[in-house]
């Protein structure tokens, strides 16, 4: 782009002295009478400015402190008012603010200021030859320098029916008002653009109580200026207080008979609007400076300086394309009234610097703040900070040690010193640590990750399910001189339940032993994430968080679509937490749970039928002995838990071999699934001399009652019928042993990869009692324990004190897990073969197709 | 080189493959999350597991059998595993799924 340094001169000051600089203008239609008193005496160049938004408005501050009374003043400003805070229409149209409060320039500036303002005034044409202005009115003035600031325009999208009455745009006053109106009916309002505006908009029409929904072509929420993750929640803080988001959404037709009924999507939904509210975006208004023959590219094209193609023209504000960017957020516009000011000030050194702007949403109680660049790259790394709980999220991108973008949700109070750093490039790697938690946590000299916790009052809680604080575990930690975080947990409680606070419990071990303590670093679930499964699924929880997709796009998941490792286990969390919402997701299940078989070395299956608690009958048997024969199964094996194992069955066979089997009354086994396998029984008081209670009679039942239940890991559960123990109940995931005075219930039992001996829960009197017992237990470790983690595993992270006090102490909770198990099973406890001999998921078990020598051939 | 028809996409759940016999054995389609497609031979390159059984992530599938991850793009095994499964070409024309199996393929 050329510069034009040459500067300007008074190149005509005769006519200038000429000009009657008191005025009274005639009453006009758009504009109100308007008194301008002025002395011309000092004046010798003719300033006219076309448009009085808040660029000019600044840049005319400036000047008048610069050169007061350099310039004689005059203003056309298509709207017939003065200059008011555009960027405070949203409160004006929430109701937080009134007109009157956001003017910046009242009548009296005017006047004051020699300034003369044509209201409601629309420039028709300039004349460059002539340096003369004429607008629509026909008022003909003349200029020396000429100011462009028309700003933009909104986008309308040229849909049918986007002329009907009651679509509106959202761009200054009058649209304000027009849409205050519309509110009065509280009917139904439909806002096309989920941008900075668009909800802005949405937000304040919500506050005037109507029904709103925002539409929005692209998959998140301000995309341009937030990450996924803030959009997602951006779009949930909206959706919580009532206003519907669509995404993806493409807006087709606006329907109504002389006024808008209802907007139409592409994908057929019809949404009821009585009002519709335009804010797809905007473009520069450059059609004046265009028809006046001035360079244009996508706005009026100005140097550094402000300057257009004619070195008499300047151009400001949203109109303004400089260095090929054109704006429309309120600092670079308040930089090019400074810019510009100094020019016609003189100084022609001033020049307009391109600055990533931040943005903020004007919502009250949504803070959002987002600036420069955040998207993700090789060379790039990021810092996340996120708290569930209180809905904040912090993203700051860093390359080479330098912030290059940051975007925050929820907490915004650090944006200023983010942009700052960023701003001056500054280099991080200093406070690395310590840098997401904002400018607070930056001590002079040494920095320290555990500030924020050390920072914490003493009655913080730290626990919250079991309401232990900071003073609480720092007490107990100094009094008993404990070392370990069992140790912590023993004594305190702390971490012992959910384990979620298990971070800030060892960060207190460290600041109160010192370096004597290390803890172990959270193990990321897989590459996917760097969140633990303790973490994923709290905030499964805590963010209601009802598919595999949500949970990924809220955690902001590193893959498209997760890995072997992640995929299973959130599916199971999400069955698990959700039984009645969740739709169980088989293309996330290992292919043993897909199609309720075990996948064996040949690609064949193994199938095993249930046999309740290990009873079965002749018809039973022989069923199994025909299935064998008709499907030349080649082996035939007793497992070790009681079961009968056929293996090395084609998979195209297995919905036949299901039908068949039952028909002789058998269901899934589930031998294949993380879930509840078997229970083993000896014969108990049936037949043993020495039994003491009905073991097969209990093995049967809990097996009944919990059939179909999927847990983190397989659950393989045995009853005894007296402590000689035959049914091996003391290395079970549960077991039981009957003894005369009732049931004595054991856990946390591995024979497997590790041997262990079960622990003991307690004894209770009753088989009723030890029924609610063991299905407590087990919804317990469902809730708690991560995927492929087995019961012994998990007890021996949360402590085999804390499961006992919940199980059997507190009453309270074991009824409270026990109904949450009834509530699961209601879902659960279907034949999953019976189910695919009807035809579910056919395509499981047939080739697509088959393609023989002829079709082939060539 | 001729081009067969083999069913179409909606066959096929998301994330998930079918097979297909053929002279040049089974072959496994499979349908990504972004509805790309891809044909690579039913056989991992460590111990021949059957991959149209394992689960579909990006443009990878993670075998059932020992857990080794497949590119469906160049059929290579991914990370630290080296091997290498065949794959064929395929085309999706209006829904309609068509496989190409080559020469060289068959005369293997």
């Amino acid at each position: 782009m050329k510069s034009h340094k040459s500067r300007p001169t008074a190149d005509a000051p005769g006519k200038a002295a000429n000009r009657c600089t008191f005025r009274i203008d005639r009453e006009e239609v758009f504009g109100r009478p308007l008194i301008v008193l002025g002395d011309a005496r000092d004046m010798t160049e003719k300033l006219v400015i076309i448009g009085n938004g808040m660029a000019p408005g600044r840049m005319l501050e400036h000047l008048l402190e610069k050169t007061p009374g350099r310039y004689q003043v005059t203003i056309f400003n298509a709207e017939p008012r003065v200059n008011y805070d555009r960027i405070m229409l949203s409160p004006v149209l929430s109701g937080e603010k009134g007109y009157e409060e956001i003017i910046i320039h009242g009548d009296g500036w005017y006047v004051r200021n020699g300034i003369t303002l044509y209201k409601g005034h629309r420039i028709q044409a300039i004349d460059r030859a002539a340096r003369t202005v004429t607008s629509a009115q026909g008022v003909t003035e003349s200029y020396d320098k000429l100011v462009i600031a028309t700003g933009s325009l909104p986008i309308i999208l040229p849909v049918p029916g986007h002329d009907l009455a009651g679509v509106l745009t959202y761009r200054d006053l009058d649209d304000v008002n027009a849409m205050l109106l519309a509110a009065q009916s509280r009917a139904e309002a439909v806002v096309i653009g989920g941008g900075l505006l668009g909800l802005e908009a949405a937000a304040g029409l919500q506050a005037q109580r109507m029904n709103v929904t925002v539409v929005h072509l692209m998959p998140s929420l301000m995309e341009r200026q937030l990450d996924p993750a803030a959009g997602y929640l951006l779009q949930k803080a909206l959706e919580e207080r009532g206003i519907k988001v669509l995404t993806k959404a493409n807006t087709k037709a606006i329907h109504g008979a002389g006024k808008v009924e209802a907007v139409e999507l592409a994908d057929g939904t019809i949404i009821p609007a009585s009002l519709v509210v335009m804010a797809a975006g905007i473009r520069p208004n450059a059609a004046l400076a265009r028809d006046a023959g001035l360079a244009i590219n996508r706005g009026i094209v100005v140097d550094q300086g402000m300057r257009t193609s004619d070195p008499a023209i300047f151009a400001l504000g949203e109109c303004a394309e400089v260095g090929g960017h054109v704006y429309g957020l309120v600092a670079p516009l308040y930089e090019m009234g400074r810019v510009a000011a100094a020019q016609l000030a003189g100084d022609d050194t001033a020049t307009f610097v391109h600055n990533d702007t931040p943005t903020k949403l004007k919502v009250t109680g949504i803070d959002v703040y987002s600036v420069g660049d955040f998207a993700d790259g090789d060379d790039r790394q990021e810092i996340v900070l996120r708290d569930a709980a209180a809905g904040i999220y912090k993203r700051v991108v860093l390359k080479d040690d330098r912030i290059v973008g940051t975007v925050l949700f929820g907490e915004v109070s650090d944006g200023a010193w983010f942009n700052d750093l960023k701003k001056k490039a500054a280099n991080i790697s200093e406070m690395r640590d310590t840098l997401i938690f904002g400018q607070a946590y930056q001590g002079g000299g040494a920095f320290d990750p555990k500030a924020a916790v050390e920072a914490l009052p003493g009655d913080a809680e730290i626990c919250g399910c079991n309401g232990i604080c900071k003073s609480r575990i720092v007490d107990t930690i100094k009094a008993k001189g404990l070392t370990t975080l069992d140790d912590v947990r023993a004594h305190t409680k702390a971490s012992a339940s959910c384990g979620s606070c298990t971070g800030l419990v060892e960060q207190l071990m460290e600041l109160t032993l010192g370096d004597t303590y290390s803890r172990t670093a959270v193990q990321p679930m897989c590459g996917c994430t760097p969140l633990g499964h303790d973490e994923v699924r709290r905030l499964i929880k805590a963010k209601s968080l009802k598919s595999v997709p949500a949970v990924m796009q809220e955690l902001e998941w590193k893959t498209s679509c997760g890995c072997a490792k992640c995929r299973p286990a959130l599916n199971y969390y999400l069955v698990c937490d959700w039984p009645d919402e969740y739709a169980d997701d088989y293309q996330s299940r290992f292919i043993n749970e897909r199609v309720h078989a075990n996948i064996q070395k040949d690609g064949t299956f193994s199938v095993v039928p249930r046999m309740w608690g290990g009873v079965t009958s002749a018809a039973e048997l022989r069923a199994i002995a025909d299935v064998v024969d008709k499907f030349a199964i080649p082996t035939v094996k007793v497992t070790g838990g009681q079961r009968i194992d056929m293996l090395g069955i084609r998979k195209e066979d297995l919905p036949a071999v299901w039908a068949d089997l039952g028909k002789a009354g058998f269901v899934s086994g589930h031998a294949y699934a993380k879930g509840l396998r078997t229970v083993k029984t000896c014969v108990g008081t049936d037949w043993c001399r020495f039994g003491t209670q009905d073991s097969t009679g209990f093995g049967i039942r809990i097996e009944k009652f919990m059939w179909g239940s999927w847990t983190p890991a397989k659950v393989k559960m045995a009853v005894s019928g007296c402590p000689r123990n035959c049914a091996e109940a003391t290395c079970k995931d549960v077991g039981v042993i009957c003894v005369d005075s009732g049931y004595e219930i054991h856990f946390a039992g591995a024979a497997g990869l590790d041997i262990k001996g079960t622990e003991v829960l307690g004894l209770v009197r009753t088989e009723d009692e030890a029924l609610e017992h063991i299905a407590a237990l087990v919804q317990m470790y469902r809730e708690q324990g991560r995927y492929l983690e087995r019961i012994y595993k998990w007890a021996k992270r949360v402590g085999i004190d804390e499961v006992r006090r919940q199980i059997l102490h507190d009453g309270g909770m074991r009824r409270a897990y026990f109904d949450r198990f009834v509530f699961s099973q209601r879902f659960a406890q279907v034949d999953p073969w019976s189910e695919r001999v009807s035809g579910k998921d056919k395509h499981e078990f047939r080739p697509l197709a088959a393609v023989g020598f002829s079709e082939a051939a060539e | 080189m001729s081009w067969i028809a083999i069913g179409s996409l909606d066959d096929i759940p998301v994330r998930g493959a079918r097979c297909v016999n053929t002279p040049v054995g089974r072959i496994a389609v499979f349908r990504t999350a972004e509805d790309q497609v891809f044909a690579i031979e039913d056989h991992c390159p460590h111990k021949g597991g059957p991959l149209s059984e394992g689960i579909v992530h990006g443009t990878s599938v993670t075998c059932p059998l020992h857990n080794w991850v497949i590119s469906l793009e160049t059929g290579k095994a991914l990370g630290a595993d080296e091997g290498e499964t065949r794959t064929h070409q395929i085309r999706v024309e209006d829904g309609r799924l068509f496989i190409a199996l080559e020469r060289a393929a068959r005369a293997a």
